[in-house]
C-alpha cells in the first residue's frame, strides 16, 4: 500500500505544480513524472531494505539499485541513519522538522543506535554537537532559518575548533516578518562562518552530498564542518525518486571517524577553546583559510570515490548545456531544475543558453566558475536572498570571479523567490531574454515574480 | 564517607596532580580556583577521571591564555551561555562511544561544568535547565561571585541589593540594585531527579562532602558555591574564607542541599550574626552604608534572610521522609 501512497503523493505534487500553468505541455510532464516515479519504486517489502552489492565487470562494485519515493527530509534522515553518528542533537523547526522526526523514529525503532540529545534550543543543539565532536564522537544536527540564526555564534566556534560536524540545513526565509517558506537568507548569513556549504537541486543530491560531506569533513587535511543546504518544502517535503545505497556500502564509504584529539583521551589531556589573543588568533585564522583551500584538493577525491560506488558524478559545479552557450544563468538549489527545463525550451528555439549550477558555495569554486564563464556573451545570476544595501551574495561572487576575465561578459543580477515566492518558467525565460537582448546592467538589480 | 583532609594532603602533595595547576592569572586571593581545586581533588580521590567544561568567565580566560593552559585534565570551553549544553554533548559522546565499544577503559569519567553567576543565573539558565531536565550525568559547579566580574563588575541576576556595580551603581538618587538575588538552587531543585546544594569556600569540608555526594548521584547535580571576587567585593586578598564563613553565620548564604526534593540544612550555626556585619566587611556595600536610607535596605535584607532561614527549617522538617521520587 505504501507504494500506491507514494505515487499519489508524487502525483499530487506534480498536479499542484501545474496549477495556474496555462500551457498543456506542462500537464503532459506530470504524466512523464508518474512514469518516472513508477519505474523508480522498489518492488521489495522492506522500506529501506539494505540491498546487496552485486559485483560487476571492471572490478567496480555496482549496486543493485533501489529507488524509493522519498522527500528530501526523509532522504537525508536515511543518510543519517546509514552514517549512524554516535551522537545527534537536534531541535525541531519547520521545515527541518521531518528530518528529526524520521531520525527519532529510526532510533525509537532500533534501526540505528545513535544517542539522541533532544535539546531545548538550536543554540544548545550546536553546543552539544561541538561537545560531542570534541569528545571524538561523530556528531550531527540539522536546522532551518531562525534555528540556524540562533546557533550562529556556535556555528563559528565549531569551524574554528576544526570539528567535522555535518549539518543538513533546510533553507527557509529568516524572520522578520516570520515566514516558513524557502529562501537562502538563513544560510547566506553563515557564508563567512568557516563551514563548507553545499546546495542541492533535489532529494537525491541532498542524500548524496550528505554522505560526501561527511567524508570531506573528516578528511585529515580538511577537518571542517559541512552544511548541506536543501530548499525548504520544495525539496524537504516534495516526494521524488531517490536511490539509497545499501547500508553496508555507506558504512564502508564513510568508515570510522579518527579524531586528532579527544576530550575522552584522559591520558593525553587537551585544552579545547582557549583564550586566543592578538599574538596567535590571526595565525589560527590563517590556518582555517588554508583548511578551506584544502577542500579543493580533497573534494575531487571524495566525489571520485563516491562515483565508484554510486555511479553518480559530482563536482564543485554542474555545467548544463554549456558547451556552446553564449548566455549562461548561474543559480543555486532546486530552481536549477526549472532552469534546465527553460534551457531546453530555449535551445529548441535555437537560443544558445545554458546553466551553471553551483553545488559548492563555500569554499567558493572560483576557478571552475571562471573556466565555465570566460568568453560568454552574458551571465545572468539568480539569487534567492538579498544583501540589503549591497549586491546579492551569489551575484557578488560571480561578478568578482569575472574581474580577471579577458573579455567582459554582460552581467546582470536577479533576486527571486524570497519567502517562498513561486519561481515560474516564464520568470526564468524573462531573465534569459534580458540576457539575449543585451538588457543586463552590471550595477542593476532585477526582481523576478515581484509585484512592483 | 566523609572526605579525609589528611588523606587528600598526602594524595595531592604534588599539586600538579590536582588538575588545575599554578601559573594561572587569576587575582591573588580569588576563590574560583579554590572552588575548582577542591572539586577536582574529591573526584580524583574517589577514583574518577575528570573532564571539565567551562563557561566564558574569569576562571576560563585566566587559566587558558594560548599557548598556555593551567589544566592538566581534558578541558573544553565553548561559549558563555552553553557550558551545560556542551558538557551534555561530551557526556553523551562518552556513553555512545562506550556503548559501541569504541572507548575501552575501566576507570569511569566524571563530567564537571564550571560557570560563573552570569553564565548560570542569567545567560546560561536555559542551557542548564535543558541539560538537567534531560538527566545527563554531570556535575555543574557555579562559582558565584555575584556579578559580571570578568568584565569589570556589572550587575547580574545574582548581585545582592545595594551592592555597588557599574550598571546598577549607588547614585545620588538610586540606592543601587533594588532586586533580591535569584534563588538559583530552588530553580535547579525544581527539576526532577536532581541533587542541588549550596556551599562555599569558607566551609571546605561541607563543600567537598557535597561534591562527593554529587559525583556519586546518578543524574544531574548542581552546587552553588559562594566564591568571593576580592577585586570587586572590595575585600583584602586573604579575606575570601573569612567573609564566606560570615555569610553562613549571618544566614546570607545558608548551607543546605536538596536531594530529590528532600531538604537538609548541612550547617546550623549555634548563634547568628546580623547581616550588617557581613555587609560592613565589604567595600562594595560602602556607598550603600553611607546613604541615609541604608537602614531601610539593610532591614529589608535582614528580614529576607530570617524568613528564608525559617522557611528552610520548615522545608527540612516537612520533606525529611518525602522524597519526590
Amino acid at each position: 500500500m505504501y507504494k500506491l501512497y507514494d505515487v499519489l503523493v508524487a502525483l499530487s505534487r506534480q498536479f499542484h505544480r501545474c496549477q495556474g500553468w496555462k500551457d498543456d505541455r506542462n500537464r503532459l510532464r506530470v504524466l512523464q513524472r508518474v512514469r518516472c516515479v513508477r519505474q523508480c519504486l522498489s518492488s521489495e517489502g522492506h522500506r529501506y531494505g539494505t540491498g546487496n552489492q552485486v559485483p560487476r565487470g571492471g572490478g567496480v562494485a555496482m549496486v543493485e539499485t533501489k529507488k524509493l519515493a522519498l522527500t528530501g527530509a526523509e532522504a537525508v534522515a536515511n543518510a543519517m541513519r546509514q552514517i549512524a553518528p554516535d551522537v545527534v542533537a537536534a531541535y525541531p523547526i519547520t521545515p527541518q522538522t521531518p528530518i528529526v522526526e524520521y531520525f527519532s523514529k529510526f532510533v525509537a525503532d532500533g534501526l540505528v543506535d545513535t544517542e539522541l540529545i533532544p535539546v531545548e534550543s538550536e543554540h544548545s543543539a550546536m553546543s552539544a554537537v561541538v561537545g560531542a565532536a570534541a569528545a571524538g564522537a561523530r556528531a550531527m544536527t540539522a536546522t532551518s532559518a531562525n534555528g540556524l540564526a540562533l546557533m550562529h555564534e556556535i556555528v563559528y566556534i565549531a569551524a574554528s575548533l576544526r570539528l567535522p560536524i555535518v549539518m543538513p540545513v533546510v533553507n527557509r526565509a529568516l524572520s522578520g516578518p516570520i515566514n516558513i517558506h524557502c529562501d537562502h537568507s538563513d544560510t547566506m548569513a553563515e557564508r563567512d562562518s568557516g563551514w563548507v556549504q553545499f546546495f542541492v537541486e533535489n532529494a537525491q543530491e541532498a542524500y548524496d552530498l550528505t554522505l560526501i560531506g561527511l567524508k570531506l569533513a573528516e578528511h585529515p587535511d580538511v577537518q571542517l564542518p559541512v552544511m548541506v543546504n536543501q530548499d525548504g518544502f520544495i525539496i524537504s517535503h516534495g516526494v521524488e525518486p531517490v536511490e539509497l545505497l545499501p547500508d553496508d556500502m555507506v558504512r564502508s564509504f564513510v568508515g570510522e571517524r579518527e579524531p586528532v584529539y579527544s576530550l575522552l583521551d584522559v591520558e593525553n589531556p587537551v585544552t579545547f577553546g582557549p583564550l586566543d589573543l592578538y599574538d596567535y588568533y590571526f595565525e589560527h585564522k590563517r590556518q582555517q583559510i588554508a583548511a578551506m583551500e584544502k577542500v579543493f584538493e580533497v573534494f575531487p577525491k571524495v566525489v571520485e570515490e563516491f562515483e565508484k560506488i554510486s555511479g553518480r558524478r559530482y563536482a564543485c559545479v554542474e555545467a548544463y548545456r554549456l558547451d556552446d552557450a553564449e548566455h549562461v544563468m548561474v543559480a543555486l538549489g532546486s530552481t536549477c531544475g526549472t532552469i534546465k527545463d527553460v534551457v531546453d525550451e530555449l535551445r529548441e528555439e535555437g537560443k544558445k543558453v545554458g546553466l551553471l549550477k553551483l553545488w559548492m558555495f563555500r569554499p567558493f569554486p572560483k576557478e571552475q566558475v571562471q573556466r565555465y564563464l570566460y568568453g560568454r556573451k552574458s551571465v545572468v545570476v539568480l539569487d534567492r536572498s538579498a544583501s540589503f544595501g549591497a549586491e546579492a551574495p551569489l551575484y557578488a561572487e560571480i561578478k568578482s570571479a569575472l574581474y580577471e576575465s579577458p573579455t567582459k561578459p554582460l552581467i546582470g543580477s536577479y533576486i527571486y523567490g524570497l519567502g517562498g515566492r513561486e519561481i515560474l518558467p516564464r520568470h526564468i525565460r524573462q531573465a534569459f531574454e534580458a540576457a539575449i537582448n543585451g538588457d543586463l546592467l552590471a550595477d542593476g538589480q532585477g526582481y523576478l515574480g515581484l509585484r512592483e | 564517607m566523609a572526605v579525609n583532609l589528611k588523606q587528600l594532603a598526602v594524595e595531592f602533595e604534588d599539586p600538579n596532580k590536582i588538575g588545575i595547576t599554578s601559573g594561572h592569572r587569576l587575582c591573588p586571593g580569588c576563590a574560583a580556583p579554590m572552588t575548582a581545586k577542591m572539586a577536582l581533588m574529591v573526584a580524583k580521590h574517589l577514583g574518577y577521571d575528570v573532564v571539565v567544561g567551562l563557561a566564558t568567565g574569569c576562571l576560563e580566560v585566566s587559566t587558558t591564555i594560548f599557548p598556555y593552559s593551567a589544566w592538566s585534565v581534558p578541558y573544553i570551553h565553548n561559549a558563555f551561555e552553553n557550558v551545560a549544553a556542551t558538557i551534555s554533548g561530551v557526556e553523551t559522546a562518552y556513553r555512545a562511544l562506550k556503548k559501541r565499544g569504541k572507548l575501552k577503559r575501566e576507570k569511569p569519567i566524571k563530567f564537571i561544568a564550571f560557570g560563573g553567576d552570569g553564565g548560570t543565573y542569567d545567560i546560561g539558565l536555559q542551557a542548564l535547565s535543558g541539560a538537567v531536565e534531560r538527566g545527563h550525568d554531570f556535575l555543574y559547579i557555579l562559582y558565584d561571585n555575584e556579578g559580571y566580574m570578568n568584565t569589570g563588575n556589572q550587575r547580574s541576576g545574582s548581585t545582592p541589593p545595594g551592592s555597588y556595580t557599574t550598571t546598577a551603581p549607588v547614585g545620588k538618587k538610586l540606592p543601587g540594585k533594588p532586586q533580591l538575588k535569584k534563588n538559583i538552587v530552588e530553580i535547579v531543585a525544581a527539576h526532577e531527579n536532581v541533587y542541588a546544594a549550596t556551599a562555599t569556600v569558607g566551609e571546605p569540608i561541607d563543600y567537598m562532602n557535597k561534591v562527593e555526594k554529587a559525583l556519586n548521584f546518578e543524574g544531574p547535580s548542581f552546587i552553588a558555591v559562594l566564591s568571593p571576587c576580592v577585586r570587586f567585593w572590595r575585600i583584602p586578598n586573604d579575606a575570601a574564607v573569612s567573609i564566606t564563613k560570615l555569610a553562613v553565620q549571618s544566614k546570607y548564604w545558608p548551607l543546605y542541599e536538596v536531594e530529590k526534593g528532600v531538604y537538609r540544612i548541612t550547617k546550623k550555626p549555634r548563634s547568628f550574626k546580623p547581616i550588617r556585619d557581613f555587609l560592613e566587611q565589604q567595600g562594595r556595600f560602602r556607598a550603600l552604608l553611607s546613604r541615609p536610607d541604608a537602614d531601610k535596605v539593610i532591614s529589608m535584607l535582614q528580614d529576607y534572610v530570617d524568613k528564608r532561614w525559617e522557611r528552610l527549617l520548615a522545608l527540612e522538617e516537612a520533606t525529611k521522609d518525602k522524597p519526590a521520587r
